[in-house]
Order: structure tokens, then C-alpha cells, then sequence
């Protein structure tokens, strides 16, 4: 139950004092956890809950995790981490569904998220959806005021999951943009509201398999394609591609910490897709055969770069010096307005690694759960609005936000 | 008709596909202006009649920004000249490029204008051109309206008696080629009579009563007019277009004028005729940037004072900032917009319209002059070309319907929002973005002194960030001393150094902040000269460059390099280093040892885009590359305010 709860709050409390003593235990860690859940059971105060979320739905998610997880959610107000943390996680929930409902945007993403095909960013969506539909608001304006509370609620919850971000943000940009909604009676604004968000929803949903189809042209025979790890996006990709019948195999990096390349290996298997696995460190060895890498991203950046999944740049690097294509599969709503100009300009997401060995605590360890690619070293971004060069992006975002 | 009917549809199409729409109309207006083509027949109604838009802007410039001074000169001797040969090509020519008479008639108020183009048509539509292009609300063709008025202007510049003589002779040279239609002799009828009326003063001023009253009154049609020849079928996609084409001219009018190319000699002369300054010897300059202005010194400033009283058509306010800029008293591109929107201002604010005159066109030739000056007094920066385009905007904008007080009062107010709008706020956002690039403990470097970064450097100071400052300054300005000084009094803790050892420092520094002068839709910074080689050496270290611009002083202009479009400075300044009388090597040369010495003081330069991380601009921070969406939405933005 500390999961959601704690990270939240230690998302919040590394904000303010950044400075949490660091649990020795932690850093000690020494057996190789056979699942996620037995790592997840390692109460690690200093993980980005973005990452725990992926970790659920990547890794093996046990059914005890899951009734976890749901009674967390029943019993959210009276989470038992610490006596400090409730008084911080009620005010800000009660805050998010206003005073006098039961309704809480948290509550209605969570419940979203546990689907695990479902990406963050869309169950946030839905989750805002469900925000305007249960709203007792009398007027546009109080509605967007809820509106906006909720997000901001949302986006407290996890800062450090771009995706939620940019979706909250995207969602709060297209549903309430149209100054044609100020001439309506309030009812039929609403009721276009809800259907404006269920479309973005149902748009956000199915970006994946546009994606999919876009991408179909760049997948040729005999292509060799390096994936690093693991994206739903990529995935789709991949097994579009193989149900169209392409040739083509997969070099799979494994992905430490958290051996997501591992995982997305036994997906292809299961495809009969060739796949190779390595080890993070043998990429510049194998570029070389490589035809083009295929990534995914946790956001998109202004600048046209992406943030994703430690290691993406430094496996961008290898393959633009070898004069590789490095191809981005991303959806639309993970566009952020973010512009990171070197790798430690973004928020830190921290995750914990586990080494195999105990590691002296005086040794620092690097937790960084992501890095920044910078938009000179991708080729180009399948989305859900075309295939874009890098620079589109920015184009795109100030469209849409100015 | 039909055939005309048909060939109208060819500029319709022309219009829609690309940005041609005026060219029909534009085509023989800088003809009219240019008194250095050799051969006018052959060289008008083909010109009229191809589709190539060649476009010379600084005779148009000239003719419209001096307004009185120099442009009407040319323009009756020409005619007369011009004309006799061109009537008998002229007629043809005017069938193929589906002149507007038929739409016009069928507007209906045929006999108000219907005479225009037959008899005095080459004349009337390069003037009408003329006219259009320095009205850009414009629409305005050539209605009778106009041309009583448009004589009596070229008149009142230019008081040669030969004019009502050329239209006369026009008149009656073109009637009997019209002769065929009673139309048209009705049309030279009337065109005598009105060049008879245009005559004399008196009686122009009497025809502009009644010209002009028509003229009030059928201003809502000026969209119409123009556009329903080549449109016809919808007003409403013509009154667009009418906005489009307005739009057009007045980016191309507003072309920043530094583009004059000094090094050509007849247009160098003949602007060395109608400046104010005297210009300085071409000499000793460096062959590669001879088509640059040369740079005018504040010695000529007494001089100046002494014609105070001659250039009585400038505004004292206009005045006083133009001396500013030639003393280099204001620097900086905000300092310089801003005083120059506050001086024309004041201009409204005193302007009264000429009997006979509308407010719209007469303050946007005021202004032209004004502007004109102001460039004598040192070229304009990108920055004043976009606030000068707004200004121009506006005043075409003008609904018509306005008193005058009421016009001026809203002009007034225009221009302070946007200087509200476009910098002080800008600015304050500009702030907010950068201030959250800054950490603690970083380095930042900037370079000479630009005012947006000082703000940021302050206002991150106040939001308590733990930061050094590096200030890197170059010789002949030395404007970084100033920034520096502002900074350790508000107790930042900074180190000063000369460009020439940015590669010593640039190791420690995390963030290089540079300012702006524009920013071109390549995404190629145009800054103080030395930005480059601190962008450059920046990127080689892996520095983020982060440049602060407003996003007012985008410019949608391409430049690749530093050389096409430049601005020169004191070539003594290089050549002297002040307090120090040591360094003396330069001095005492003799005339023919200074013929080996070329001194070149360039201001400005221009940074690739590709040492540029970021452009924080009050959109937000932007990538280099989305500059042109920025500009276009600007363009869209500034038009609707």
C-alpha cells in the first residue's frame, strides 16, 4: 500500500527538502529479485511512481499486487505509511473532487490505470472525462475551475510522468479551447464537452494502431531493427509489421535495471519474430548490422528531443555517428511542453538498481530512471499526427497551446 | 467583353495560387517612379503585361516614404515623355491585362470613374498603384475620388505647370484609340474636364469637395472595386483577398530599407540628393561591404541643428529621437523601438489632415517621411520595421467612419499597447521562462549588454538563485561595462573579460545567454557582432546558448550570413582606443598610407541556428527552427488587435 501513497508524497517532500536521509537499506539490496513484486515489496522511498506504474504493467504483475492495489485505492484517506503522509494526501484529494463529493479524479485514474494496456496519459483522460461528467457545476466557469483543479491534482500526483502532464494539459487545451462554447446554454456546453473529451479519449486510445500503420512504410525486408526498452508503441509496431508479413528481425537491448528488453523479447517470440538479445553495453558492437533503431519515449520535447528510458541516448549517439536512422514511435499526447537543455534539466526520476552485490554505501549509485535525447540525433517520430521530423514538434505544441 | 471577361479570370487565378495579387496593379508603379528606364514604350506594356513581378522596392520607397521631397518629381516629365510612344501599345495591352473597367461598370458608378483607364489609363494606374501601395487598407482604385486628389498632391510637391498639360495631351492622344466606343469618349470627356478642373489649385480644391464627398461615401466599397474586376462573383472572398493584398503590399512596402544597395551609383547619388546628411566619403571602406550604408557620426550634429528650422516637416519629437540614434545616445533595440513609437506618437498627436486630404493615406506618407529620417540617422533595426509595419497597419486599418481626434486617440493607444504588449510584458514573460533554466550554482555567461538578459540575471538575483555571472565584452562598444556595473550594484558577483578570452572561460560556464537584435525564419540569430563567436565556442564546448528575443523582433526575412545586410560603424572607433594615447600606431598616417587601410567596424552579425539551443520568447522557449510559425501567427495576430 506505500506505493502510491509514499511516492507521492516523497515526489512532494524531494521538492521541497530534497534532502530524505537515504534508506541504507536500500542501497543494499542483494538478492535478484525473481519478479517485480518482490522488489515492489521493498519499501524504496525514492522511486518515480510513473516507474512503478510501468513496472506493473511491463513486468509481471501478481494477483496480490493487485488486491493491494485496490484496496489502496478503497482505503486511500487512511493510508497507514505514516501519520504525516495522511495529513498531506487528504487535503489534496479532498481538494481534487471539491468539498462536498465523494468524487475524486485520483480515485477514477487509478482505477483507469490498472488496465494495463492502457497508457497513463489516456487514463488520465478518461479520468478528467469522468471529472466533468460527474460535476454538479452550474456554469462554464466553475466547471473549468474544477476542471483545471483536477488536473493539477493529477498532475501533482506523479510530476514526474511526463505523459500524465501532457495529457492533462492536452486534454484541458482541446476541451475547452472554443470560445463557441461561451455562446451555448450551460447543459448542451457540457454535454459537448463530454463528448469533445470521450472523442480525445478515443482518439488517444487508438493512436497506437495509427501509429502502427504509419510506421509500416519504414519496416522494409531483411531490416535489422535495435529496440530499447520496452514500449507498447514499439510493440504494436513490430507485431503490425509481422502480421503484414515483413522479414525483419529485432535486436532487443536488455534493458537493465528493470529488463524490459527482456520482456519485449518474449513478446516477439511469442510472434516468431527473430530476436536477439544484448547486453546495454554491446550497442556500438552491434550497430554495425543495425538498419535502424526504433524507440519509444516517455515524452516528447519541445525542442523535438525525447525523454525516455535510460540509455536511448547514448544508443541515439552510437547510431548517429554510424549514420543509422533513429525512429520514435511516440503518441501525440505525450507531447510536453518541456525544454530540457541538458540531461540533468529535468525533474529526477529515481528508481532503485540492484546490482547483484551490496554496494558499500559510501558509493553513489546514478537512479536516474531516464534520459534526454536531443532532436539532432532522431531521424524521425511516428505519431498519431503523421510521420514528423523532429523540429515539427515544437511546431505542433505552439499551435496548440498558443 | 467576353474576351476581357476571360482574360480577367487569368490574375484571379494568379492571386489565388501565390502571393502575385497586386502585381497587375504594382507592375508599372515603380515604372512610373523610376526615371532611369531607357525605353518606355517598349519596356512599360510589356512589363504591365508579363507575369514576372519584377519589383525594385527602394524607388518605391522612395517615392513613397519621401512622399514630397523627391518622388512626384520624376513622375510628369515622364509622362510626357512616356506617353505619346506608349498609346498605341498601351491600348492591346490593356485589353490583355483586363484592365477594371467592365466590373466597374457594372458597379455603376461608371461615370465617376469609368474615365480613368481609357484616356489616362497608363497614367492613372500607375499612380493608382502608387497610391494603393502607400494605402494599404487600400482598396481604393481609381475612383474619381481619388484623382482630382492624387494630381492635386503631385501638384502641391511639385508645382511644374507642364502636369495638367501632360494630361491633356493624354487626354487627347488617347481619345481617338477610344473613339470606337461612346463610352470611352464619354470617359475622355470627362477626363479633360477633370484635368482641366486638376489645373489649378482652386479649382482642385473646389472638384475635391465633390470628388471627395463620393469619396466618403463609397469607402466601404473600396474592397469591391478593386477586387470585383478580377473576383466578381464573391464580394465577400474578394474583401478577403482585399485584406491579403493590403497585407502583401504592406510587407513588401515595409521591406527594411537598408536593403538599398549604396554601392550602386545612380540610386547611391540620387540618395545622396535627398539626405538631410551629408554622407560621408566612400573611401577607405572595405569593398566587400561597400553596398552597406556608411556609418554617419555625430559631428554632424550641429549641422543637423542648424536645418532645424528648414526641415519643418519633422516632427520636433521625430527629430529629437533621430539625433538621439545619430549621437548614439539610444542603444538597444527595445530603447530604440520605443522611443521611435513614442515620437510618432507624438506626431499624431499633433497631426491635423491637410484640407483635402484623408487621414489614412496623408498620416501614412507622414509617417513614411518620418521614417525615412530616422533611417538618415542610422538604419533601422528589424525590431522598428515590424512596429513601423504595425503603425502603417493600423492607420490603413482605420475604420473610416472615425473624426480625426478620434482616429488619433486611437492610433495613440495602439501604440501604447504595443509597447505594452509586445515589450514590457513580453519581457516580463521572457523573464519567467529563462529564470526557470537557471540553477544554482551555475555560470552564465552573456555577452555585451543586452537588456532582457540584465532583467533575467536580476530577476533570478530576486528569486534568490545561487548563480555567478560572466560578462564578456568586446572593444570598440565596450556596452558591457554598463550591464556589469547595473549587476554589481545589485550585488551579483561577476567576472569581466574580453571576448578574446571566451575559450579560457567558456569552460566553467553552464548556460550562455545572449540577446537579440532579430531573429530571421531560418532561425539565424541577428545580434551585436561578437555573438557568433561566443555561440560558436559555446557549442563547441556543449554550452546551451539560450537567446532572449522578443518575439516582435522576429523578422521573416532568410539571411545567411552577415555580409548581405549589415550595419557600419565608426571606422574610427576601431582605429582609436580611447585613454589610451600610447596606442598611436594608426595615427599620423599620411593620405597615401591610409589608401592601404581599409577599417572595417561592422555592428552586427548573424549566428546559424545551429549553435542555438533555445529562444525563450514570450511565446514561450522555442526551438530555433519554429521560428517561422511564430512569425506567421505574429503576422496574423498584429493585423487583428
Amino acid at each position: 500500500m506505500w506505493w502510491r501513497s509514499a511516492s507521492f508524497i516523497l515526489d512532494r517532500q524531494q521538492e521541497q527538502n530534497t534532502n530524505l536521509p537515504p534508506n541504507p537499506e536500500s542501497l543494499l539490496l542483494s538478492s535478484p529479485p525473481p519478479s517485480m513484486a518482490d522488489s515492489l515489496q521493498n519499501p524504496k522511498p525514492d522511486i518515480s511512481a510513473y516507474y512503478q506504474t510501468r513496472a506493473a504493467h511491463h513486468a509481471v504483475v501478481t494477483s496480490d499486487w493487485l488486491a493491494q492495489a485496490q484496496a489502496a485505492v478503497s482505503v486511500q484517506t487512511n493510508d497507514d505509511v505514516s501519520s504525516g503522509s495522511d495529513g498531506r494526501v487528504a487535503p489534496t484529494c479532498g481538494g481534487t473532487g471539491g468539498d462536498n463529493k465523494t468524487f475524486s479524479v485520483i480515485d477514477e485514474f487509478n482505477s483507469w490505470r490498472k488496465q494495463p494496456d492502457l497508457a497513463e496519459a489516456v487514463a488520465a483522460i478518461r479520468a478528467l472525462a469522468a471529472v466533468i461528467r460527474a460535476s454538479q457545476a452550474t456554469t462554464m466557469m466553475e466547471l473549468e475551475i474544477e476542471l483545471k483543479k483536477a488536473s493539477d491534482s493529477l498532475k501533482a500526483w506523479d510530476a514526474t510522468s511526463i505523459s500524465l502532464t501532457a495529457g492533462c494539459d492536452l486534454f484541458m487545451r482541446y476541451v475547452t479551447r472554443t470560445s463557441a462554447l461561451e455562446y451555448e446554454d450551460f447543459n448542451s456546453a457540457r454535454y459537448r464537452l463530454i463528448e469533445r473529451a470521450e472523442k480525445f479519449g478515443e482518439i488517444s486510445y487508438k493512436a497506437r494502431r495509427i501509429i502502427a500503420m504509419l510506421s509500416q512504410d519504414f519496416i522494409f525486408d531483411g531490416c535489422t531493427i535495435l529496440v530499447h526498452g520496452f514500449s507498447r508503441v514499439v510493440l504494436e509496431v513490430l507485431k503490425t509489421a509481422a502480421q503484414n508479413k515483413k522479414h525483419f528481425r529485432v535486436f532487443c537491448t536488455e534493458g537493465r535495471p528493470d529488463r524490459t528488453g527482456l520482456r519485449l523479447s518474449n513478446e516477439l517470440a511469442k510472434l516468431d519474430v527473430p530476436v536477439k538479445l544484448l547486453i546495454d553495453s554491446a550497442v556500438a558492437y552491434t550497430m554495425d548490422e543495425v538498419d535502424m533503431v526504433l524507440v519509444g519515449a516517455d515524452g516528447v520535447v519541445e525542442s523535438g528531443g525525447i525523454i525516455n528510458m535510460m540509455g536511448t541516448y547514448q544508443i541515439a549517439l552510437v547510431s548517429h555517428s554510424m549514420n543509422k536512422p533513429v525512429y520514435v514511435a511516440a503518441e501525440s499526447y505525450k507531447f510536453a511542453r518541456l525544454y530540457p537543455l541538458d540531461q540533468k534539466d529535468m525533474g529526477p526520476a529515481l528508481r532503485t538498481i540492484d546490482f547483484g552485490v551490496p554496494i558499500p554505501s559510501k558509493v553513489e549509485v546514478e537512479k536516474s530512471a531516464r534520459d534526454y535525447t536531443p532532436p539532432q540525433y532522431l531521424t524521425l517520430l511516428f505519431t498519431d499526427l503523421g510521420v514528423l521530423t523532429p523540429s515539427v514538434v515544437s511546431d505542433e505544441l505552439i499551435q496548440l497551446y498558443l | 467583353m467576353d474576351a476581357r471577361r476571360m482574360s480577367r479570370a487569368v490574375p484571379r487565378v494568379r492571386q489565388v495560387g501565390f502571393f502575385t495579387p497586386n502585381t497587375p496593379a504594382k507592375q508599372p508603379q515603380p515604372q512610373s517612379a523610376a526615371p532611369c528606364s531607357e525605353s518606355p514604350p517598349l519596356s512599360d506594356s510589356p512589363a504591365s503585361n508579363s507575369l514576372s513581378p519584377v519589383m525594385i522596392p527602394p524607388p518605391r520607397h522612395l517615392s513613397d516614404n519621401l512622399g514630397g521631397r523627391t518622388a512626384a518629381v520624376p513622375v510628369p516629365g515622364r509622362e510626357n515623355s512616356g506617353e505619346l510612344p506608349t498609346v498605341g501599345s498601351y491600348n492591346p495591352s490593356e485589353s490583355v491585362l483586363s484592365l477594371d473597367s467592365p466590373p466597374r461598370s457594372r458597379i455603376g458608378d461608371e461615370e465617376l470613374s469609368e474615365g480613368a483607364e481609357s484616356s489616362l489609363g497608363w497614367y492613372r494606374r500607375s499612380d493608382s498603384a502608387k497610391f494603393a501601395s502607400s494605402l494599404p487598407s487600400g482598396g481604393f482604385n481609381l475612383s474619381t475620388a481619388k484623382h482630382p486628389e492624387s494630381v492635386a498632391a503631385v501638384e502641391a510637391k511639385n508645382p511644374l505647370p507642364e502636369q495638367s498639360e501632360a494630361q491633356k495631351e493624354q487626354a487627347s492622344s488617347s481619345k481617338p484609340l477610344k473613339a470606337k466606343t461612346t463610352k470611352a469618349e464619354r470617359r475622355a470627356l470627362q477626363e479633360s474636364q477633370r484635368a482641366a478642373k486638376a489645373a489649378s489649385r482652386a479649382e482642385a480644391n473646389k472638384s475635391g469637395t465633390p470628388g471627395g464627398a463620393p469619396s466618403s461615401k463609397p469607402m466601404k466599397q473600396p474592397p469591391q472595386k478593386k477586387d470585383g474586376p478580377p473576383v466578381a462573383s464573391s464580394i465577400a472572398a474578394s474583401e478577403r483577398i482585399g485584406v491579403d493584398r493590403s497585407v502583401e503590399k504592406e510587407r513588401k512596402k515595409d521591406l527594411p530599407p537598408p536593403r538599398k544597395q549604396f554601392d550602386d551609383e545612380s540610386r547611391g547619388g540620387r540618395a545622396k540628393r535627398r539626405s538631410v546628411l551629408n554622407q560621408p566619403e566612400a573611401r577607405n571602406r572595405v569593398e566587400l561591404f561597400r553596398h552597406l550604408p556608411p556609418h554617419k557620426n555625430g559631428t554632424q550634429l550641429p549641422y543637423l541643428g542648424s536645418k532645424f528650422f528648414e526641415l519643418h516637416e519633422k516632427h520636433p519629437a521625430v527629430y529629437k529621437v533621430g539625433l538621439q540614434y545619430l549621437a548614439g545616445d539610444l542603444s538597444g533595440g527595445n530603447a530604440r523601438c520605443i522611443a521611435m513609437l513614442q515620437a510618432f506618437q507624438e506626431a499624431i498627436r499633433d497631426y491635423s489632415t491637410p484640407p483635402e486630404k484623408t487621414l489614412t493615406r496623408d498620416l501614412t506618407s507622414k509617417i513614411g517621411g518620418f521614417v525615412s529620417f530616422l533611417i538618415e540617422c542610422r538604419p533601422l533595426s528589424m525590431s522598428m520595421g515590424n512596429a513601423i509595419r504595425f503603425l502603417k497597419s493600423r492607420i490603413a486599418r482605420l475604420p473610416l467612419t472615425l473624426s480625426e481626434s478620434e482616429a488619433k486617440t486611437t492610433l495613440c493607444s495602439d501604440i501604447d499597447r504595443f509597447i505594452n504588449e509586445k515589450i514590457v510584458l513580453a519581457d516580463k514573460v521572457i523573464l519567467r521562462h529563462a529564470a526557470t533554466k537557471i540553477r544554482d550554482g551555475d555560470v552564465l555567461l552573456t555577452y555585451g549588454s543586452s537588456c532582457v538578459v540584465e532583467m533575467i540575471l536580476l530577476y533570478a538575483h530576486e528569486l534568490g538563485k545561487q548563480f555567478r555571472v560572466v560578462v564578456v565584452n568586446s572593444h570598440p562598444m565596450l556596452e558591457g561595462q554598463k550591464l556589469l556595473r547595473r549587476l554589481v550594484v545589485k550585488g551579483l558577483s561577476c567576472t569581466y573579460t574580453q571576448l578574446n578570452a571566451i575559450s579560457y572561460v567558456m569552460h566553467k560556464v553552464t548556460r550562455v545567454f545572449l540577446g537579440a537584435s532579430s531573429i530571421f525564419s531560418n532561425g539565424t540569430v541577428y545580434s551585436t557582432v561578437g555573438t557568433a563567436s561566443v555561440a560558436m565556442v559555446a557549442h563547441a564546448f556543449r554550452v546551451p546558448v539560450l537567446v532572449c528575443c522578443e518575439a516582435y523582433k522576429f523578422h521573416e526575412r532568410v539571411q545567411l550570413d552577415s555580409i548581405c545586410f549589415n550595419e557600419l560603424g565608426d571606422p574610427d572607433a576601431i582605429s582609436k582606443v580611447p585613454g589610451r594615447v600610447d596606442v598611436n600606431y594608426l595615427d599620423n598616417l599620411t593620405d597615401k598610407q591610409k589608401e592601404n587601410l581599409e577599417l572595417l567596424n561592422l555592428k552586427y552579425d548573424a549566428t546559424p541556428s545551429d549553435y542555438i539551443s533555445v529562444i525563450v520568447t514570450d511565446y514561450g522557449m522555442i526551438p530555433p527552427t519554429s521560428v517561422p510559425v511564430i512569425v506567421r501567427g505574429y503576422r496574423k495576430e498584429y493585423l487583428l488587435i
